[in-house]
């Protein structure tokens, strides 16, 4: 990356972790137990994405309980609520130092790249080699924005879900907003009851309710094994690792947020934005079938939960079977909307996120940009990958998906560095 | 429990699409075909339409057979009928692309269907075409799809086979998303 001449590695260390947020906090723990030498660079402060990067009324999806690091859980006295961003932070902050992870911050890792024997890490303050590399930068660095925004007019204002922090800062006015995973539908939602007419563009997502049968969705998620399901067990990895995040919301009330409750509030449904022409936003047909989608994949969810229920005798049977009404997506399909007629000022784009790889200089990136792994063991030896949406088990991107996949990786890393000499074991051996 | 194993039918080679959708995961380039026709006007509304050749895993390929489709209109259009309207096209188009991605999909959740009836129904306001009202557009208003389906499965089952081939369906993503049309006109 970096054009000036590059200085001479000043210091090195068996292992260095970017980024120090649940993921890489995790694996510190885990090679801390192992006693690997390692260092845990963080380009701003602790939990750096939760701090600085998200929407203000952002909450967790997981219930507190749920909310667990590797020796370390919630101990508040909410264990059914949802983390605020700034809870978030002070769980993460909490455990750096409970695990005395030796982080250091504001340590931007400008150039990661292949040397004899490992990784050189060329930082804002100094150069490290490294035997191994563990990439804990997270999963949603950089909003992905659809290429149809660059024919959007000028008059037309554009925001990321990654630079949005509330309506307060739109002009007065309707707002587009384009995507219907959790973020789509939590910005659709709080920006219609600020008063502005809201337009949601709907592509595939998926549905389902806070609340089941006395318990959080998660619970019944965790319970019926799914968020521990493995990558090994898919076929289909890339379909399974590019699912939105689920439409739910972390409120006070445990309230249920989905497209009928968007469009009872006045939100007007749309089919996926496809194109812009002439200064017309072209919407799919297709909203109907998507809905339908998610609906019947909703249904097989909570056949699954009952099903659970009834084998295990589970005390929850005392709550009634609970179906949902399907989505009602109108009589008529809005297919276009005038962008000159005034009747959107606004755009927001919730259509997902990437990570952010423009410092790393190891080929691992497939055509797609995204990291070559296996169930976080990267195409390059000695490099690993945490946090990504399923990488090892559907859990995998969630708080507390952190510590099986850091233990498992952890285990991976002490093998490969016992082959390849550790620096450690050498000391011990003199 | 019976360990007589069902053997589940629908005349898909599932076997064989797998194995193609791995092959072209691998080799991206290979997953670019080209669809073709080739048309002539034969006199008034009536035009013919030849189906031969197309383009894919690198190479020409041609159809077991040529396919020839006359479109035209119906006498109360004051044309000959020799044919159906392109209109009609569209919609087996999609019924046949729709009715394809249902059997495979059956064939690959392992769901035997014994039938398979569709009707297609696609109201259109003339005003468009004829120029009459400027705010009426030339294509369907809507198109609904009822289908009739028997097979061994709940209906819920039989509805997210229906589903997931929509979502899986080339024709159905052609009548619901717009395409650049690129008309090209060579004076001879």
């Amino acid at each position: 990356m970096s054009t000036q001449p590059r200085k001479s590695v000043t210091s090195s260390v068996d292992v260095v972790v970017i980024g120090a947020g649940q993921s890489g906090l995790a694996m510190s723990r885990f090679l801390g137990e192992r006693s690997i030498e390692h260092v845990v660079f963080e380009r701003g402060e602790v939990a750096n994405s939760w701090r600085t990067e998200r929407w203000d009324s952002l909450r967790l999806l997981t219930p507190n309980w749920q909310s667990t690091l590797p020796g370390y859980k919630y101990a508040g006295p909410e264990p059914d609520a949802y983390m605020s961003m700034a809870e978030v932070v002070d769980f993460i902050s909490g455990y750096a130092t409970f695990t005395r992870a030796p982080v250091r911050t504001g340590i931007e890792v400008q150039s990661l790249s292949p040397v004899d024997g490992g990784y050189r890490v060329d930082t804002n303050d100094g150069s490290w080699s490294a035997r191994a590399v563990v990439i804990a930068s997270g999963a949603f660095n950089v909003p992905i924005i659809p290429k149809v925004s660059a024919g959007i007019p000028a008059h037309i204002q554009q925001v990321s879900a990654h630079d949005y922090r509330s309506p307060n800062s739109f002009r007065p006015g309707g707002v587009l907003v384009v995507g219907a995973s959790a973020t789509g539908l939590q910005l659709a939602d709080e920006i219609q009851a600020s008063g502005r007419p809201v337009t949601l563009a709907v592509g595939e997502h998926v549905r389902m309710p806070r609340v089941y049968r006395g318990r959080d969705i998660q619970y019944w998620m965790h319970a019926t094994g799914l968020l521990d399901e493995y990558y090994k067990d898919f076929d289909d990895l890339n379909r399974v690792r590019s699912l939105p995040s689920p439409q739910l919301i972390g409120t006070a009330d445990r309230t249920t947020l989905d497209l009928n409750r968007l469009s009872r509030n006045g939100a007007r449904l749309t089919g996926r934005l496809m194109g812009v022409r002439d200064g017309n936003l072209q919407f799919s047909g297709s909203l109907r079938n998507v809905c339908s989608l998610a609906d019947l994949k909703m249904g097989r969810l909570l056949d699954s939960i009952d099903e659970w229920i009834d084998m295990n005798g589970a005390a929850e049977a005392r709550f009634p079977v609970e179906r949902f009404a399907p989505t009602d997506t109108g009589a008529a399909a809005c297919l276009g909307i005038d962008l000159g007629a005034g009747a959107i000022s606004t755009i927001v784009w919730a259509t997902g996120f990437r990570p952010d790889y423009s410092w790393l200089d190891v080929p691992v990136l497939d055509r797609k940009g995204y990291i070559r792994h296996d169930g976080g063991v990267v195409d390059a030896p000695g490099m690993y990958v945490l946090g990504l949406p399923f990488m090892r088990r559907r859990k995998s991107s969630f708080m507390h998906g952190a510590e099986d996949d850091a233990r498992d990786l952890s285990e991976h890393l002490a093998v490969y560095l016992d082959r390849h000499g550790r620096r450690g074991s050498l000391k011990l051996a003199i | 429990m019976s360990t007589q194993e069902v053997v589940i039918d629908n005349g898909v080679n599932i076997e064989a699409i797998l194995g193609a959708r791995e092959a072209l995961t691998e080799t991206p380039a290979a997953a670019a075909f080209i669809w073709r026709a080739s048309s002539e006007w034969v006199s008034g509304t009536q035009t013919r339409s030849t189906v031969e050749k197309f383009f894919g895993l690198g190479e020409e390929h041609s159809h077991r057979q040529t396919f020839v489709y006359d479109t035209d209109h119906p006498e109360v259009f004051a044309s000959e009928d020799n044919g159906s309207t392109p209109v009609e096209m569209v919609l087996v188009g999609l019924s046949g692309c729709l009715g394809a991605g249902i059997a495979t999909v059956a064939q690959n959740r392992g769901i035997q269907l014994r039938s398979v009836k569709t009707t297609l129904e696609a109201p259109m306001d003339l005003a468009g075409i004829l120029g009459i009202d400027g705010d009426v557009r030339n294509g369907f208003e809507t198109i609904t799809v009822r289908y009739e389906i028997d097979a061994d499965a709940s209906e819920e089952d039989i509805k997210a086979i229906v589903a997931q081939s929509q979502k899986r369906s080339a024709v159905f993503d052609i009548v619901t998303n717009p395409t650049d049309v690129n008309v090209q006109v060579n004076k001879v």
